[in-house]
This record gives C-alpha cells, sequence and structure tokens, in this order.
C-alpha cells in the first residue's frame, strides 16, 4: 500500500493538467466554476477537443479509441477535468451506450457509432424510465413489435435527460409478454428524428429544463439497430447500469466543490467575520471532508482492485449511495455559507453571467450566491436518479450482503 | 397548564384549514405569482373579512386582540395551504412592532388600516453582510432637527414592493456590532431618496431590495426608543421566528400526508410502495419530528407574550433550531420519497420543500439559534 504517486502517474498528472488548463475554454470555465447553466455547445466543443487530442474516452480500450490508460490514470485525470472547471462530460456515449456497443454490438453497429461517440458528433440519451417504471424497471412496457425488417415502437420515456439535444436514444422496449418481465425486454437504438419520436420538457423544482418526457408512437426502427439479442435487453441493461454508478460518485468534482464552499465561507461574514474563521462552520466542514476522504479512499481502492483484474461488481452501488450523499452535503454547505444572501432570485443576474456580452445590472445577490440554493433544489436528484440510493442499499443488501 | 385550544382559537383553526383546503395549495400559488408581485388583492380582502388581519392588534386600534398562539394557529394553516400572502410581513413582524413600539397617534393612523386589509406592511432590517446578527445594522439614521435621514441598503424586506409602508432598522449611534444605538422607524416606501427593487425570492415569494439616500423620516415615525430598539426588534424578529416556525409545521405536515398518500398509490413491483417497510420508517421519521416540531412552536407560542423575555427568546430559539433541522429532514425525505416526481415543479412536493428550506434561511437559521441556545447562562 502506497499513497504516494510514481515519478510516471506525477509526469502523467502534470501533462494532463497542462494541458486541460491551457484548452478549456475560458467562459465554459467561468460558468462551470459559478454553477450557471450551460448549452449545448458548451459541452460538444469541449468534447471535441478532449476528442482532438485522443482523451475523451478513458474508458475504451485502445482499439476503439481509448488512450489506454490504467485505472489510476483514469483517476488522475478525472481529478485534473474537475479541478480544471470541466462541464461533466456528457455521458450517454462516451460511458454507457459507448461500452455496451463494444460488449454487445455488431461490427457494423460499431463501425457505424463508435466513430460518431468519440467525436461528439451524436448526442445520446438514455431511454429506460417510463411513468411505470421507475426502480421498478423491468415493468417497462414500451412496446416494439416485429414488421418487416423493422420495429413498430409505441410507447412512453420519461426523466429523459438532455433528450431535447439528442440526435439518438438507446432505449428499452418490451418485445415478449411471455416470460418473467426481465426476459422479454430488448435494447434498441432511435433516431431522435424518426416520425412519432416527441420530446416534451419537464420543468424542474429550480426552474432549469433538463428532462423530458418522451413520446413514442408508431416510431418505425430498422431491425439493425437492435443490440444484443431480441430478449436479451436486461443483460445489456444490468451491465449498463453498472458502469453509470461507478462513474456517478464524482469524487474530483466534490473536492472542487468543497473548495468553493471555502471560497465562498472566506467572503460570507458572520458576526462581522469571515464566515470561514467560525468554528462551528470548520467542524461541519471536517465532517463533510473526512466522509469525501473515506470515499475517495474506497474509490482508489476499488480502482486498484480492478487494476489487478478483478473488475467491480455491486460495490459500484457504495460509490453511487455515498458519492451522491457527498455531493448533496456540500449542496447544503453552500447553502448555509451564503445565508440570507442565497435567498433572492436574480434570474437576470444569472442569464447575464452566463452570456458573454456582459449585461450591466445592479445584482441583488453576490456573484458567489446567484445559484446555490438553486443548485441545492436541483441536486436533491442526484440519490434519486442512476439507481435511487434506497435501490442502491436493496443490491448491496442483496448481492453483497446476502440478505 | 393546558395543552388544548380554546374554544375560539379551534374556530380560527378550523376556519383557516377550510380556507386553505379550498384556496390553497401550488396551483393557487401560481396563479397568486402570475399577477403583480405575487400578492392577490382578492385573497387579503378574504383574510381580512376573516379578521385574520386584525390578530394581535389591540382592539382600541381596529383589532381583535388575540395572541402568538392565535397568529401560530393560522401560521401553521397558511404553512398548509402554502399561502403566499405578506401575511408575516404585516401581521406578524410589522403590525405587532407598531402595535409595541409607535406613538398612539401613529398607531391609530396605521394599525385600523392594516386590520381592514388596506395596508400591507413590510419589515426591512437585513442588510447584506448581516446574516443573521441583528447588531450588524450599518444603515445610518441622522439626526436632523427632530427628524431623521436614513443612508444604507436593505435586502430581502418580504413584500416590500407591494407594502406602502415598511419598517426600517436603522442605526442612530454606535457601530455594527453594537446592540446600543439602533432605533426603528416606519417609513413611507415611496419617501423621498429611496429606491426599490422588488424580486422574487427561491422560494417563489416576493422581496425588495431598499436603497436609501438620505431619506427624510419625521420624529413622529419612530417606534419605541432611539438609541435603544435593540430589545424590539428583536422580539419582533423573534415572533416572526416563531411564526415562521409555525409556518413550517404546516408545510411539514402537509409533506408527511402528501408523501403517505403518494406512497399508497404509487405501485412499483407489483404493490403499493407503502407496503415496503423500509420506507413505512421513513415515513414514521417525517412524522415524529413533524410532531416534536409543532410541540416546540406551541410552547413558543405561548411563551413570546409571556412576561419572562428570556423564557421567551430560549422557547424561540429551541422552536427555530428545531425547524431548521426536522424542515431539512422532512423535505429532503418528501422529495426523495417521490422519486423523479419529487423534483418537478409541477408536483406540489417540490415547492412546499423550497419553501421550507428557505424558512430555515430566514429570521436565524439552525447555527444561529444553535448558537444563541449555547451562549445563554445554565
Ligand atoms: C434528474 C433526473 C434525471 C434522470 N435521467 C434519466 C435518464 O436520462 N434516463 C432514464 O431512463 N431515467 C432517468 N431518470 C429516472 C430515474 O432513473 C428514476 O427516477 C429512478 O429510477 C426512480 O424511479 P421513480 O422516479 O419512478 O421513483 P419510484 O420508483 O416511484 O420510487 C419512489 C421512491 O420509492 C423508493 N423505492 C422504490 N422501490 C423501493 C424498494 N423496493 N425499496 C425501498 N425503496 C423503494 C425509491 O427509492 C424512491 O425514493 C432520471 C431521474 C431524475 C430525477
Amino acid at each position: 500500500m502506497d499513497l504516494t504517486l510514481t515519478a510516471e502517474e506525477r509526469a502523467f498528472r502534470a501533462e494532463v493538467r497542462a494541458f486541460l488548463r491551457a484548452n478549456i475554454p475560458a467562459e465554459t470555465k467561468r460558468k462551470v466554476d459559478l454553477g450557471l447553466p450551460l448549452v449545448k455547445d458548451d459541452y460538444v466543443v469541449w468534447q471535441k477537443i478532449l476528442y482532438a487530442r485522443g482523451w475523451i474516452a478513458p474508458t475504451w480500450p485502445k482499439e476503439h479509441g481509448g488512450p489506454g490508460w490504467s485505472p489510476i490514470q483514469r483517476y488522475l485525470f478525472d481529478e485534473e477535468l474537475a479541478a480544471a472547471s470541466s462541464p461533466r462530460l456528457i455521458t450517454f456515449g462516451l460511458k454507457m451506450l459507448g461500452p455496451v456497443l463494444i460488449e454487445f454490438g455488431t461490427e457494423a453497429q460499431k463501425a457505424r457509432f463508435l466513430p460518431r461517440i468519440l467525436a461528439s458528433d451524436d448526442w445520446w440519451c438514455q431511454g429506460y424510465s417510463e411513468p411505470g417504471a421507475g426502480s421498478d424497471l423491468a415493468a417497462l412496457t414500451t412496446r416494439a413489435v416485429p414488421d418487416d425488417d423493422d420495429y413498430i415502437v409505441n410507447g412512453q420515456k420519461t426523466w429523459t435527460t438532455l433528450a431535447q439535444y439528442a440526435d439518438w436514444m438507446f432505449c428499452l422496449v418490451r418485445t415478449s409478454n411471455e416470460a418473467k418481465k426481465q426476459a422479454g425486454i430488448s435494447f434498441l437504438l432511435i433516431d431522435m428524428t424518426t416520425p412519432g419520436v416527441t420530446v416534451r420538457p419537464i420543468r424542474m423544482l429550480d426552474g432549469g429544463v433538463e428532462i423530458n418526457d418522451v413520446f413514442l408512437e408508431d416510431v418505425r426502427v430498422p431491425k439493425e439497430n437492435l443490440v444484443g439479442a431480441e430478449n436479451d435487453g436486461w443483460t445489456v441493461a444490468k451491465f449498463l447500469l453498472t458502469r453509470e454508478r461507478f462513474g456517478i460518485a464524482g469524487v474530483a468534482r466534490s473536492k472542487v466543490q468543497m473548495a468553493r464552499v471555502r471560497d465562498i465561507a472566506a467572503k460570507e461574514l458572520k458576526g462581522g467575520c469571515p464566515l470561514i474563521e467560525d468554528a462551528r462552520f470548520r467542524e461541519r466542514l471536517a465532517e463533510v471532508e473526512i466522509d469525501l476522504t473515506a470515499l475517495e479512499m474506497t474509490e482508489l481502492r476499488l480502482l486498484s482492485e480492478e487494476a489487478a483484474g478483478r473488475p467491480p461488481g455491486p460495490e459500484s452501488s457504495i460509490l453511487k449511495l455515498k458519492g451522491t450523499e457527498v455531493q448533496q452535503a456540500i449542496t447544503e454547505l453552500l447553502l448555509d455559507a451564503c445565508g440570507i444572501n442565497g435567498h433572492a432570485l436574480d434570474p437576470d443576474l444569472i442569464d447575464g453571467l452566463a452570456r458573454t456580452d456582459g449585461a450591466n445590472l445592479v445584482p441583488l445577490v453576490p456573484e458567489h450566491a446567484a445559484t446555490v440554493a438553486g443548485h441545492y433544489f436541483n441536486w436533491r436528484k442526484a440519490s434519486i436518479y442512476g439507481g435511487s440510493n434506497e435501490v442502491q442499499r436493496n443490491i448491496i443488501a442483496k448481492a453483497i450482503l446476502g440478505l | 397548564m393546558n395543552f388544548t385550544f380554546s374554544e375560539e382559537q379551534l374556530l380560527i383553526r378550523d376556519a383557516a384549514e377550510r380556507y386553505f383546503r379550498e384556496a390553497g395549495g401550488p396551483e393557487i400559488r401560481r396563479r397568486h405569482q402570475a399577477l403583480i408581485g405575487g400578492f392577490c388583492p382578492e385573497t387579503w380582502a378574504a383574510f381580512a373579512d376573516m379578521g385574520w388581519l386584525a390578530l394581535g392588534i389591540p382592539e382600541v386600534f381596529g383589532g381583535i386582540g388575540g395572541g402568538g398562539v392565535e397568529t401560530a394557529i393560522l401560521m401553521e394553516a397558511m404553512g398548509r395551504g402554502l399561502s403566499v400572502q405578506p401575511y408575516l410581513a404585516t401581521v406578524g413582524l410589522a403590525a405587532w412592532a407598531v402595535s409595541h413600539g409607535a406613538p398612539p397617534d401613529l398607531a391609530a393612523a396605521v394599525l385600523p388600516r392594516v386590520a381592514a386589509g388596506e395596508l400591507i406592511l413590510s419589515f426591512a432590517h437585513l442588510e447584506p453582510g448581516m446574516r443573521h446578527d441583528l447588531d450588524r445594522v450599518a444603515c445610518r439614521a441622522v439626526a436632523d432637527g427632530g427628524a431623521f435621514r436614513l443612508t444604507g441598503e436593505k435586502v430581502l424586506a418580504p413584500f416590500g414592493g407591494q407594502a406602502v409602508m415598511t419598517v426600517v432598522a436603522a442605526r442612530t449611534a454606535g457601530a455594527p456590532g453594537e446592540t446600543q444605538g439602533l432605533t426603528l422607524f416606519l417609513i413611507d416606501v415611496d419617501a423621498p431618496g429611496l429606491t426599490l427593487r422588488d424580486h422574487a425570492t427561491v422560494d417563489d415569494l416576493r422581496a425588495a431590495t431598499l436603497v436609501l439616500d438620505d431619506v427624510p423620516v419625521p420624529a413622529e415615525r419612530i417606534l419605541g426608543e432611539v438609541d435603544d430598539g435593540h430589545g424590539l426588534l428583536s422580539a419582533a424578529v423573534d415572533r416572526g421566528a416563531a411564526l415562521l416556525a409555525a409556518e413550517a409545521t404546516g408545510l411539514m405536515a402537509a409533506l408527511v400526508d402528501g408523501t403517505v398518500g403518494y406512497l399508497k398509490q404509487r405501485r412499483q413491483f407489483d404493490r403499493p410502495l407503502s407496503a415496503f417497510q423500509a420506507l413505512q420508517h421513513r415515513l414514521t421519521e417525517m412524522y415524529l419530528e413533524t410532531e416534536l416540531t409543532r410541540s416546540l412552536v406551541y410552547m413558543a407560542a405561548v411563551r413570546i407574550d409571556g412576561d419572562d423575555p428570556q423564557a421567551a427568546a430560549r422557547a424561540v430559539a429551541q422552536a427555530k433550531a428545531k425547524t431548521g433541522q426536522a424542515g431539512r429532514l422532512v423535505g429532503q425525505e418528501a422529495v426523495q420519497l417521490h422519486g423523479g416526481m419529487g423534483v418537478t415543479d409541477e408536483m406540489a412536493v417540490g415547492h412546499y420543500f423550497k419553501r421550507l428550506t428557505m424558512i430555515d434561511q430566514a429570521l436565524g437559521d439552525r447555527a444561529h439559534h444553535l448558537e444563541r441556545l449555547a451562549a445563554a447562562p445554565d
């Protein structure tokens, strides 16, 4: 056991750091630092920069365009991405569908879709959940009925993140009602421009629009867009969910957010002194930091296991569960640090800050406090999506504790 | 000792619950928000008709008397109904300060109009760097003959943009950090030198930022004693905090009921979610926390009318600190147990959650009240 980086690892980190800092678009960085809303281009432009450098898909095998990094290198890369104020990379293509196609896709599917995922030419979204199938995903009822070389798909997906930007959706559909409900599901790729696909935005409690209903009405999908065997989509779906959970811990990002808490607490006052000098507040910081460090060390232990050839199984649920709890604890620290300054809603400020033309407004609140409340509200989602934290507990109870 | 409501208190409670069952909730609130300033004149008139705006105002000034408990009962019902009206600002904070601090002529000019629903009042004590420390007021009031001239910035004056007058805390002497030297004034919102910016808050209420530039205020508009306003200010703020805690109790109760109802109806894994014991226990915890908070709120509501200011301050601090912790738990759990529905703008739960969250940030957050309790002599 050794907590120090080797000389090569340090050199790797220095190289990554230099590149990321030199190349992240200043506007994107500023938005991320202030927690402002991002638009499609912010993501795509940046992802294309990483793509050009060959670093867009750290988890992919080399022959498909991955950089061939070790788990520790991937960890360092994530750290540096967060430290450089990178937006979250959009995971649907890169971390979900890509590995799925590499594992289950036909050669034609790989050739058609993987390069466009790498280049961020296609934006993918995830069509799993339905109104009647959330935690009980296998209860999904969207039907795909064979018709010559096509399927005809009818149903509704919901909570579909950023479907408003998506060119394609990977989708779980029911192709059989005969056996156990998990056994009749298939994994289908749907072109969002196909007639019969309608996207309807869902407003979230902070006013943002990042989730959608997706209605599918007699949508014609070529059979060549089936991934894996018909009725074997559950295997594919589960493979993907384990991946999703791994990425979701967000340790590096949480570290950056903790630094932001400190930064804000140095600006905010309590009793006329900087809040950061307040012993009680510092204790709260220390508590969250303990949890974050414990999470980071746990992730490193799992990564070392992976490096030794033992890829993570249900343990990834630990990371999802605790990772999102820490993220949420940090949003509480941010909210509490800003105190009354987080109470006014200043859409013009948020809007103006997000624009480059420099709207000349007298802000209602300090810049650093403009988004903390909205962020706290919005981030309650983290313990709901990606398999809710209750579902993660069920998985740990069953698959690890054998209950 | 008696913890049951009087006949009259029960009448207030039943009327309020009935009214908000019919007129409350997020749909109504959304409609109110669409109106200018999020304030609904018809609703305000209905409040006046029911005598709610006269609560706590002495009978000689057109009020119906009544005190902390009656007002808390009402605020709890408003919480349940997610009421968006400037009730706390007008009745809970400002009218109380006027009742207890204004010279008789001023009280006679203002309070009957408040009781009749003709006058909305705001309460402007906060400033940007103040957090929750009342002694950090920096806004200056300079004597000018018998009158004063006020200069400074006030933030988050509740419904300041809809109010006709507002209480303002300013410094007639001393420096920020000192309790001595504070004075309360009742000023006209359209006074010369006053610039007001009306805005929404993150929990969908209205508030205003006030910039005061040499605003003249006649001596008749002073509430309480010059330089000695800290006591009146902190008593008003404490009363407001107790009432906010009462509102929070109503919000929490609504979230408990709403979540119980949702889990009974939402089916996953071929059964209602309410059948999962893990979730039953979570609901139970929400319920327990709500009841414990409610008990502290009633205690505080009684104490704020008592004759022991220390006991009152302690009771309020306990109730408000508890509200901060319990409100956060109940709000977060309600959202969580609604799953994806919980984070949408469409469902009521998110609106209740937002308001509950921001109640902790208003009139002293949990940390502030804990600190008061920790600092109080044994
Ligand atoms: C912001 C956001 C983005 C999302 N993005 C996507 C996306 O891009 N694509 C997609 O397909 N889906 C997405 N989802 C959907 C997400 O996966 C579901 O919300 C989640 O699976 C929960 O389902 P549900 O909302 O139906 O809640 P429900 O399943 O109705 O659950 C309600 C509550 O009950 C609990 N519960 C349920 N079953 C049990 C049990 N057996 N034991 C104990 N507790 C239980 C849950 O944990 C939850 O707290 C997103 C959700 C959100 C909020």
